[in-house]
């Protein structure tokens, strides 16, 4: 049975209704749209620069003479694009793609359908953070078009590079100010809302393990972002006003001494950057655990296995998170007192996840399990987080990082942690939450054929990036390491990487097709509940209407409740007594 | 299902209402801004040893100290302001508000005379680190001052409209722009000892 969604009494204009609306799931929904373009447009840059790497110095094939005669002069990219390209890439996938979803789109239409509540806290806070984001996208978009183009010292902005970089790293900054004003407008309404909006007999305990990885982020996200806010401020006076936070005394620059005052610190911007970047690693990476576990615990149709101790693993690693961020620092002659200390902690943290990882392989056990599309891509986010993380661990340590420090080993573990790590798990939330957004299925036969090549072309793209590493190539060389004798064994892997990067984007054709197909064509959902869960968001009428609820939701148990004994169906939603 | 609960009521196991948790969970984030600002500080002044010169010796301390008195009195006059409205006084709140809203006027009046002093004796951001970590610290303070301002006056002004129609609201809004007026207090307690005294 389908309840119908109920007209609101006073129907809203087309622009408040869907432009500058206040609802959290138009909201979610103008992230989500954003967020996947952004994505987009990152995995592009990307197989710009993938070409480059892989063909260095032949014409990029059809886009090439679009991209201008400053940029690519015949179609043969310039060093200088590639910087822009790759620090660019960064930003974009990370800023505006990756965490815009997570939290902007998955966070907000599903955090407060989960705690039975009728909107965010503040609403209006909640749209002024969608509109200040775009504002911040808009801003690291329009710095392509600067002379010297865009900001081009790495997603990192290490100084004195970019202290001294072209007017593309200032408009870097202020979208930075921008994305980072508006991620502080929203944790502090994803924290008012869950502690002050969860539904009656919603305790902590009975909260979706989702809603935890959110609440953790969200004091990641608050606490940690301010001291890049800071950090860019120095780095903007730097830039503006000419001090020297980030210069220090003595700089010569093209054989001239730079004229400044002198004094600053670089270590100064590596401290506060990484202060920042380092929990904002587990932002890209809780949220996602929380959607796989909600898919997994839907689809085993039995409990999670140790919930109680993922919850309190995730809080341990949000803690953990704020004291390991000199651990991508050894290399800049910190001191070995430092590095040690920052070594013991960065192998601390790697227990709670392991924890999280094991509950959910161990739930896994006995379970019947059902082989749906964003079960598949939740099933594959274990085993490639686990590779990701894994391989986190000798980077970790001071010793052997000093050897694998900026190789393509570095960009290897990161992305299998983000790309087929969180990506996936973005995907699977996309398959499983989508009859709740629009009351139709996707479909299952382009959903497969989406997730084995792309699974299988994952791999094959990031694997030999280890070995790359491994062999001594430095991760930001523009020809990918053909001037280097050390480098020549392995240089074959970079044309197999650049081929199946292009492969990789071909296998998300049926992910777009399917997307666009299943809005308007897709088979529609017979329940408002399709998948039997148990949790508050299948209480509400499809798709849920201004206010959420048709009747304020009570919460009378747990939230994975599946094959209860005793039970008449194998699942007992959290709001049936 | 249609209206945001403990918009004005506490939640009883929290003991907050929205707002009142909102303005908390911004002050925890301004901490870790000045908090970050106040390293770069420690930091750079660690970093330069002898170079580094004494704050009195730069800056003015009695301009300083003056506006401390200027700002925490200004404290005084924002909780006199809450207390009037909940003794349901609006008289009295407009005139707290406004000594406040005063205040604070004058405390950027006091600073810009301090601004174009330096100007004047050719002490600019890039003149060394100390001077620019003095502008970047006072600057970014001065620009939560003048949030304050604006907020204050709203609430002051057209805000104030609110009192006639939902005063208990209207109270909670006075209480969290107070709770972010004391914040903006206290950083500058810590800032004048820092820049000026050590």
């Amino acid at each position: 049975m389908i309840a119908r969604a109920q007209h609101h009494p006073h129907e809203l204009s087309f622009w408040r209704k869907y432009i500058f609306s206040t609802d959290h799931k138009i909201i979610g929904l103008q992230y989500g749209i954003t967020a996947l373009c952004f994505l987009l447009l990152g995995f592009c840059l990307m197989l710009l620069m993938r070409w480059q790497l892989g063909y260095p110095g032949e014409p990029i094939p059809g886009v090439g003479k679009f991209l201008g005669e400053n940029n690519a002069p015949g179609g043969v990219m310039l060093p200088e694009f590639y910087n822009e390209l790759g620090a660019m890439h960064g930003t974009i996938m990370v800023f505006l793609g990756v965490v815009p979803l997570l939290v902007g789109a998955f966070g907000n239409y599903l955090v407060p359908l989960q705690i039975g509540a009728p909107d965010m806290a503040f609403p209006k806070l909640n749209m002024a953070s969608y509109w200040v984001f775009l504002l911040g996208g808009v801003t690291m978009l329009v710095s392509f078009f600067l002379p010297g183009g865009a900001a081009s010292s790495g997603w990192t902005s290490y100084p004195p590079l970019s202290d001294i970089a072209t007017v593309g790293q200032t408009f870097w900054l202020i979208g930075m100010v921008f994305i980072i004003t508006s991620s502080l407008l929203g944790s502090v309404n994803f924290i008012a809302t869950i502690l002050q909006l969860r539904a009656p007999g919603l305790t902590f305990l009975r909260l979706p393990f989702f809603v935890w990885t959110q609440l953790v982020t969200a004091f990641l996200l608050l606490l940690a972002f301010p001291p890049l806010e800071a950090a860019g401020l120095m780095q903007l006076m730097d830039r503006v006003a000419g001090t020297s936070f980030f210069l220090p005394s003595g700089l010569v620059i093209s054989g001239e001494p730079l004229k400044v005052s002198g004094g600053g610190s670089v270590l100064l911007w590596q401290h506060l950057f990484w202060f920042l970047a380092h929990p904002e690693v587990y932002v890209l990476i809780a949220p996602a655990m929380g959607i796989v576990s909600e898919i997994i615990a839907n689809n085993i149709r039995k409990p999670l296995w140790g919930y109680k101790s993922m919850v309190y693993s995730v809080i341990f690693l949000g803690f953990m998170s704020f004291i390991v961020w000199a651990h991508h620092m050894y290399l800049t002659g910190m001191g070995t007192k430092i590095s040690a200390f920052f070594q013991t902690t960065t192998m601390i943290i790697s227990i709670p996840s392991v924890i999280i990882l094991t509950c959910l392989f161990i739930s896994l056990w006995g379970g019947s399990i059902r082989f749906n599309t964003a079960m598949l891509f939740a099933l594959a986010f274990l085993p490639m987080f686990g590779i990701g993380g894994l391989t986190g661990l000798p980077l970790g340590l001071s010793a052997s990082d000093i050897h694998l420090h900026d190789t393509y080993y570095v960009i290897g573990h990161f992305h299998y942690v983000v790309a087929p790590g969180t990506i996936f798990a973005i995907f699977a939330g996309i398959y499983y939450w989508f009859p709740k957004i629009t009351g139709r299925k996707m479909n299952e036969m382009l959903g497969h054929i989406h997730f084995w090549p792309s699974l299988f072309f994952m791999n094959c793209v990031f694997m030999p990036m280890f070995a790359l590493g491994l062999a001594g190539v430095s991760r930001r060389l523009y020809d990918g390491g053909q001037q280097y004798a050390h480098a020549q064994a392995v240089l074959p892997l970079n044309k197999m990487i650049t081929v199946c990067a292009f492969f990789l984007a071909l296998f998300q054709l049926p992910f777009m097709i399917n997307l666009v197909w299943s809005m308007i064509k897709g088979a529609r959902v017979k329940s408002d509940n399709p998948w039997e869960a148990t949790t508050l968001e299948w209480a509400t009428p499809t798709p849920p209407p201004h206010g959420n609820f048709a009747q304020a939701p009570k919460v009378y148990r747990g939230p994975y409740e599946y094959s209860v004994p005793g039970a008449l169906k194998d699942f007992s939603p959290q709001n049936e007594a | 299902m249609d209206t945001i609960p403990y918009t004005v009521q506490a939640r009883e196991d929290t003991g907050l209402y929205n707002a009142k948790l909102g303005i908390w969970l911004f002050l925890a984030s301004e901490v870790m801004l000045f908090g970050a600002l106040f390293s770069a500080y420690v930091l750079l002044r660690t970093g330069a040893g002898a170079g580094w010169p004494a704050g009195a010796s730069v800056l003015h301390v009695h301009l300083g100290a003056f506006n401390s008195v200027v700002l925490l009195v200004s404290s005084m006059t924002m909780i006199f302001a809450w207390a009037s409205l909940k003794e349901r006084n609006f008289p009295r709140f407009k005139s707290c508000l406004g000594l406040t809203i005063l205040l604070a006027l004058l405390f950027l009046g006091v600073k810009s005379h301090e601004y174009s002093t330096k100007f004047e004796h050719h002490l600019y951001p890039n003149t060394s680190t100390f001077m620019a970590i003095y502008f970047l610290l006072t600057g970014v303070h001065a620009l939560h001052i003048i949030g304050g301002v604006v907020v204050n006056g709203y609430l002051w002004g057209p805000g104030s409209k609110m009192w006639q129609t939902d005063p208990d609201r209207f109270t909670n809004r006075i209480e969290v722009a107070g709770l972010y007026w004391h914040f903006v207090d206290l950083v500058w307690i810590f800032l004048f000892p820092v820049l000026y005294l050590l």
